[in-house]
C-alpha cells in the first residue's frame, strides 16, 4: 500500500473510533492546529522538519497547567491504518500527560509514520520498549460504558483531533 | 437430606431475586457486548489463525513459567525495578502495605485489576491505614455501594443509571441533581481527580508481562490507569504469573482479540505498554494554594514494583485439568456468551472473585473447590463459549472435571434405593439428583418396560411432590413419556416386514460419501475420511435412549428419510453414549459408558458403516468429549464415522440422492393458494450441534425441499438436558427461555434439533415443537 492508501485507511478507522481527523503541509500546519486549539493549551515540541507549535501553547507545563489546559497537543510516533490509532510515547518532555489532562488531545502525526496493521505497529512498539520507553496506543477518546451508557471523557480526553503532516 | 432441598429452595429463592434485581441490566449489556463480538471478530481476515497464535504463545510461556519469572525479575531489576514473588494473598498483601508505609503514602489511587480483587488488597491496605480509591468508574461505583464486582471486565454491569444515580444521591448529596451517564461521569471524574492528584501510590493490574523486557500491558478505556501511574511516584503492578510472556513481540495477537472477544471493540482505547520506570516525568502538587509552585519534575524518581501472584497457580499449572484456565486472559466472552450469566450475572454465577464459565477453574484454582462448588451447576455444558474464547479454553470440560472432584468430596447420602437404579461408577456421596439424572439411560429403559404405568406415575401429584422433595425435580416440568414401543423393537417390525429393501429401491442416486460433500457448506472444517465409492451405504442409527424410549417418533422418521435416499440402516442396541453422567459430572461413569460404546461400534466400523445420531449432544460426545475420555485413537475413530442426521443427509443429496423421495414444499401449489407463508418453517439448533458447526446443514436441506427457513441467534433455549428439571434452575430455565420463544412468537412451525430443545419450546409455546427430519420424512 502507497502512503496516501495508507493514511485513507488510517482517517477512516479513526474517524470511526471517534477522531476528528485533517490532513494538511508544513506549511500550512499552524493554521489548522490554531483553529483547534481551545485555550489554554499545553503541548510537547514537535519533531517534524519546519514544524512547530504556536506560541500559545506552553511547552514546559506545571501540574496546575496540565490540570487547567483544554488542549494539549502532541506528536505521535506512528499511527496504525487498520485500527485508526496512534502511539504516544512517554518523554521527558511529557506527551504522555499532555495527551491525557485536557478535554481535547491534538494529535500530530507524519504520514509517513502509518504503518499497515498490528503486527507491524507491534514491532514498532518493540523499538520503543527495548529502548526503556513507554508508549500508549491510543485509539478515539477514552470512554466509559459504566454509568449505563457510552460516555466519553473517562478520564482523559473527550476529543481527539489527528493532525496528519501530508509532507513529512 | 430435608437440609438438601432446603438449600435448594434457598438457591431458587436467591435466583429469583437476582432474576428479578439484576437481570435485566446483565442481559442488556451482555448482549450487547455479544453482538459487538460477532461483528469485531468478523473483521479478521484470519480469526481462527490469530486465536491459534494466541493458544500457542499461552502453552509455550505456561510451560515456561518458572524460566518467564527469572527472566523477568533479571529485566525489570536491570529497568532499577523489583519483583517481588508472592506465594499467596497475604504474602502479597504484606508486601504491598510494606510499599505503602515506605511511601508514606496517606492515599493509594487503583486502577480496576481482578487479580487484586482474588486478593482483597484494599481491605489489606485500609488496616494499615491508606485510603485507596478505585479510579475505574465502574469499580468506584462497587466502592461506593459496598459491593462485589459482578462481571470479569465490566463490574457493575448489573447497575442501571438510575441505580447508580439514586446511590450517588444518597451518599454524597451532590448540590446538582445528577441525572443522566454523563452527569454521573463528570461527578466521578471530577472526585477521583482530587483523590488521583492527592495520591503517592499507584496501583494497577497488568494484562501481560512480557519477561524479555519486563513491559507491562495495561487494557483499558478510560484513561485511570494512565493517569494513576502518571500522576503518582510510586507504581505498584499486581499480576498473577501466569500473565508472563515470553517475549514483547507475543502481544500482539492479543492486542487484536482481547477487546473484540470482551466488549465487542476492535480495540479498546488505550493499551499502555509500560517498561517502568520509564522516562515520563512524575508529577509534583504542592497543594491546592500554591498551585503556582507545582511542577512536572525534571528528573524522574519514580519507584516501581511488579507483585507477581502464585495464589495456588503454581499447583494449577501442575494438575493436568486445570492448567488450562491459566491461559486464560480474562477477556470475558464465556461470560457474555453464556445464556445463564446474561440472566443472573456474577453475583449468581460467580464465587468470591470470578464470575462466568471460567471462574469455576480459578476459583477452584485460587480459594479451592468450595467457592467452585456455589455456582459449578450453572455451566450446563451447552458449549456456546467454547469457539467463543480467544485461547480456545474448553470451559465446559473444566466445570466437568470439578464437578466431578465436588461430586467425590461430597458427605455421603447413601440410598439405596436410588444406588440399586444406578449401576453407575460413582461414589456413595454423589448427590442424589445428581444421580437421578446422571443415569437418566436406565431410568428410560425402566421407564418403557413399565409404560404406560410408568407414565401414570409420574403424573400423579403425590409422586412428584415426592420427587420434588427427595431429588429436586421440578413438579412444575413435564416429565418425559416413555413409549411402550421403543424404536429398536418398531425397527424389528419395520425390518422384517421389509421396510429397508423397500428403501433400496427406491434410490435413485448413488451416495457417493457423504463426507466429501461436508466441504459444500460453509466454512472449511470440513472433515475428509470417510470411504468413496460407488458400494452401497450403510448406516447405523444410534439409538439414543431419548430417541428409543422417548421421542420415538424422529426416530421412526429418520429410518424412512435414510431408506428413502438409499441407505440400508441398522438399529443396533447401543450402549448409551455417557452424556447424561458427564453432565452431572460423573466423569468415571462417562467414561466407562464411552468404552463400551466404542468397543460396541467397533464391528460396525470394521464393515465400513457411518453412524448417524439423531441428537446432537450425543453426536457432540462421539466427536468432540469422547477426545476427553478415550484413548485419542479410539476416540478418532469414533469422532470420524459419525455424522449428525442432516449432515448426513445433506452429504446424501449432494452426492447425488433425490431430494424428491423427501418430502418438500411446493412452491408451486403455495402460490396457487396464495399462501405465501406456508413454506416458512422456524429452526432452532441444538447449542452444541452449533458449536460443531453443523447447524447450516439441517437450513441447507430444508432450504433444498424449498422451504423458507427463519433462525433465531438466541444463545441458548434455556433447558440444555437436566437443567431446567431441577427445582433451583427451573426459574432460570423459563426466564432464558424466554427470549427463544419471543423470537418465534408468530411463527406457525417451530422444528429444533435437540431434545431438551424441543421439550423446552413446547412448554414454552404451547405448541409441539419436532425434530425437522420429522417435517421430511416420507411417510
Ligand atoms: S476462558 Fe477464554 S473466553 Fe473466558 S474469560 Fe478466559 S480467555 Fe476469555
Amino acid at each position: 500500500m502507497t502512503t496516501t492508501d495508507l493514511v485513507r485507511r488510517f482517517e477512516r478507522e479513526a474517524t470511526d473510533a471517534g477522531c476528528e481527523v485533517r490532513r494538511t503541509s508544513a506549511e500550512n500546519f499552524r493554521h489548522v492546529v490554531s483553529e483547534l486549539l481551545e485555550p489554554p493549551a499545553v503541548g510537547a515540541p514537535l519533531p517534524f522538519d519546519g514544524v512547530s507549535l504556536p506560541e500559545s501553547v506552553e511547552t514546559n507545563p506545571t501540574a496546575a497547567d496540565l490540570e487547567a489546559a483544554a488542549t494539549g497537543v502532541t506528536p505521535v510516533r506512528f499511527a496504525v491504518a487498520d485500527y485508526g490509532s496512534v502511539a504516544v510515547e512517554s518523554t521527558a518532555a511529557g506527551e504522555e500527560a499532555a495527551s491525557l489532562f485536557p478535554a481535547r488531545h491534538v494529535a500530530v502525526l507524519a504520514a509517513g509514520d502509518v504503518v499497515a496493521d498490528m503486527p507491524a505497529g507491534i514491532e514498532r512498539l518493540g523499538d520503543v520498549v527495548r529502548a526503556g520507553g513507554d508508549a500508549v496506543l491510543a485509539t478515539g477518546p477514552s470512554a466509559t460504558a459504566d454509568m449505563g451508557e457510552l460516555v466519553l471523557g473517562a478520564h482523559g480526553p473527550r476529543e481527539v483531533c489527528v493532525v496528519v503532516l501530508e509532507d513529512r | 437430606m430435608s437440609g438438601k432441598s432446603a438449600s435448594r429452595e434457598e438457591k431458587a429463592a436467591r435466583i429469583r431475586r437476582l432474576l428479578a434485581t439484576e437481570g435485566e441490566s446483565v442481559e442488556r449489556n451482555t448482549q450487547g457486548f455479544n453482538r459487538g463480538r460477532y461483528e469485531a471478530v468478523a473483521e479478521l481476515s484470519d480469526y481462527e489463525g490469530l486465536k491459534d497464535e494466541a493458544r500457542a504463545i499461552k502453552e509455550d510461556a505456561i510451560e515456561r513459567l518458572p524460566e518467564l519469572i527469572e527472566r523477568v525479575r533479571e529485566s525489570v531489576e536491570a529497568n532499577g525495578g523489583t519483583v517481588y514473588l508472592a506465594e499467596d494473598a497475604a504474602d502479597a498483601n504484606r508486601y504491598v502495605r510494606e510499599v505503602v508505609r515506605d511511601a508514606d503514602a496517606e492515599t493509594v489511587v487503583k486502577s480496576k485489576s481482578m487479580t487484586t480483587e482474588e486478593l482483597e488488597v484494599n481491605d489489606a491496605l485500609a488496616e494499615a491505614g491508606a485510603e485507596v480509591w478505585e479510579t475505574d468508574l465502574g469499580e468506584f461505583v462497587l466502592q461506593v455501594a459496598d459491593e462485589a464486582p459482578s462481571h470479569i471486565v465490566a463490574p457493575a454491569i448489573h447497575r442501571s443509571e438510575a441505580d447508580i444515580a439514586t446511590l450517588f444521591e444518597e451518599v454524597f448529596g451532590p448540590e446538582e441533581p445528577l441525572e443522566t451517564a454523563d452527569d454521573l461521569t463528570r461527578f466521578a471524574r471530577e472526585f477521583l481527580a482530587e483523590k488521583i492528584r492527592e495520591a503517592d501510590v499507584g496501583m494497577t493490574g497488568a494484562n501481560f508481562v512480557a519477561a524479555d523486557t519486563g513491559t507491562l500491558t495495561l487494557v483499558t478505556s478510560e484513561g485511570n490507569a494512565r493517569k494513576s501511574v502518571a500522576a503518582t511516584d510510586t507504581h505498584v503492578a499486581v499480576a498473577g504469573v501466569e500473565k508472563l510472556l515470553p517475549t514483547f513481540e507475543d502481544v500482539a495477537p492479543f492486542v487484536e482479540l482481547i477487546g473484540r472477544s470482551g466488549t465487542g471493540q476492535s480495540i479498546t482505547s488505550y493499551v499502555t505498554f509500560l517498561t517502568p520506570p520509564g522516562d515520563a516525568p512524575t508529577m509534583e502538587f504542592e497543594g491546592e494554594e500554591t498551585e503556582a509552585a507545582s511542577e512536572v519534575g525534571g528528573e524522574n524518581d519514580r519507584e516501581f514494583h511488579l507483585v507477581l501472584v502464585d495464589n495456588g497457580r503454581t499447583a494449577m499449572r501442575e494438575d493436568d485439568q486445570l492448567r488450562e484456565t491459566l491461559y486464560c486472559i480474562r477477556c470475558s466472552a464465556c461470560l457474555n456468551s453464556c445464556a445463564n450469566f446474561q440472566h443472573v450475572g456474577g453475583h449468581g454465577f460467580g464465587g468470591e472473585t470470578y464470575s462466568g464459565g471460567i471462574a469455576t477453574g480459578w476459583e477452584a484454582g485460587v480459594h479451592g473447590l468450595d467457592s467452585a462448588a456455589e455456582f459449578n451447576d450453572f455451566c450446563t455444558g451447552c458449549t456456546r463459549c467454547v469457539n467463543q474464547c480467544p485461547v480456545k479454553i474448553d470451559v465446559p470440560w473444566i466445570n466437568t472435571v470439578v464437578r466431578d472432584r465436588l461430586n467425590r468430596g461430597a458427605e455421603g447420602n447413601f440410598d439405596f434405593l436410588v444406588e440399586g437404579l444406578t449401576p453407575d461408577e460413582e461414589s456413595g456421596g454423589l448427590d442424589l439428583q445428581k444421580r437421578l439424572f446422571g443415569n437418566f439411560p436406565t431410568l428410560a429403559k425402566l421407564g418403557s418396560a413399565t409404560a404406560p404405568v410408568s407414565n401414570w406415575l409420574a403424573r400423579a401429584p403425590g409422586v412428584r411432590a415426592l420427587a420434588e422433595r427427595t431429588l429436586g425435580v421440578d413438579a412444575r416440568r413435564e416429565l418425559p413419556e416413555f413409549r411402550r414401543e421403543t424404536l429398536r423393537k418398531w425397527f424389528e417390525n419395520w425390518e422384517s416386514r421389509g421396510g429397508r429393501t423397500r428403501g433400496r429401491g427406491e434410490r435413485v442416486g448413488r451416495a457417493t460419501g457423504a463426507a466429501d460433500s461436508r466441504a459444500g457448506v460453509g466454512t472449511g472444517d470440513a472433515r475428509t475420511g470417510a470411504e468413496t465409492g460407488e458400494s452401497d451405504r450403510e448406516a447405523v442409527l444410534y439409538p439414543d435412549p431419548y430417541t428409543n424410549h422417548v421421542a420415538v417418533e424422529r426416530g421412526k422418521a429418520a429410518v424412512r428419510t435414510l431408506e428413502a435416499l438409499g441407505v440400508s440402516v441398522r438399529v443396533p442396541d447401543l450402549p448409551a453414549s455417557g452424556r447424561a453422567p458427564l453432565s452431572q459430572g460423573m466423569v468415571a461413569t462417562a467414561e466407562a459408558r464411552a468404552s463400551a460404546v466404542a468397543d460396541a461400534l467397533a464391528p460396525h466400523l470394521d464393515a465400513g458403516r457411518d453412524v448417524v445420531v439423531v441428537e446432537p449432544s450425543d453426536l457432540a460426545m462421539f466427536r468432540a468429549d469422547y477426545r476427553n475420555l478415550l484413548p485419542e485413537s479410539t476416540a478418532d475413530r469414533v469422532a470420524e464415522a459419525s455424522y449428525e442426521l442432516f449432515e448426513y443427509v445433506y452429504g446424501l443429496l449432494e452426492n447425488g440422492a433425490d431430494p424428491g423421495a423427501l418430502r418438500s414444499a411446493d412452491p408451486d401449489a403455495s402460490r396457487g393458494a396464495g399462501d405465501a407463508s406456508s413454506n416458512r418453517v422456524a429452526y432452532h439448533a441444538h447449542c452444541q450441534q452449533r458449536t460443531l458447526g453443523l447447524e447450516r446443514y439441517t437450513t441447507a436441506v430444508l432450504e433444498r425441499l424449498s422451504y423458507d427457513v427463519v433462525t433465531s441467534d438466541v444463545e441458548c433455549c434455556g433447558m440444555a438436558g437436566s437443567f431446567g428439571y431441577k427445582l433451583e434452575y427451573y426459574e432460570l430455565s423459563l426466564d432464558v427461555g424466554e427470549d427463544l420463544r419471543e423470537g418465534f412468537a408468530g411463527e406457525e412451525t417451530v422444528l429444533a434439533s435437540g431434545t431438551s430443545c424441543c421439550e423446552q419450546l413446547t412448554a414454552l409455546r404451547d405448541d409441539e415443537t419436532r425434530h425437522p427430519v420429522e417435517f421430511v420424512a416420507p411417510r
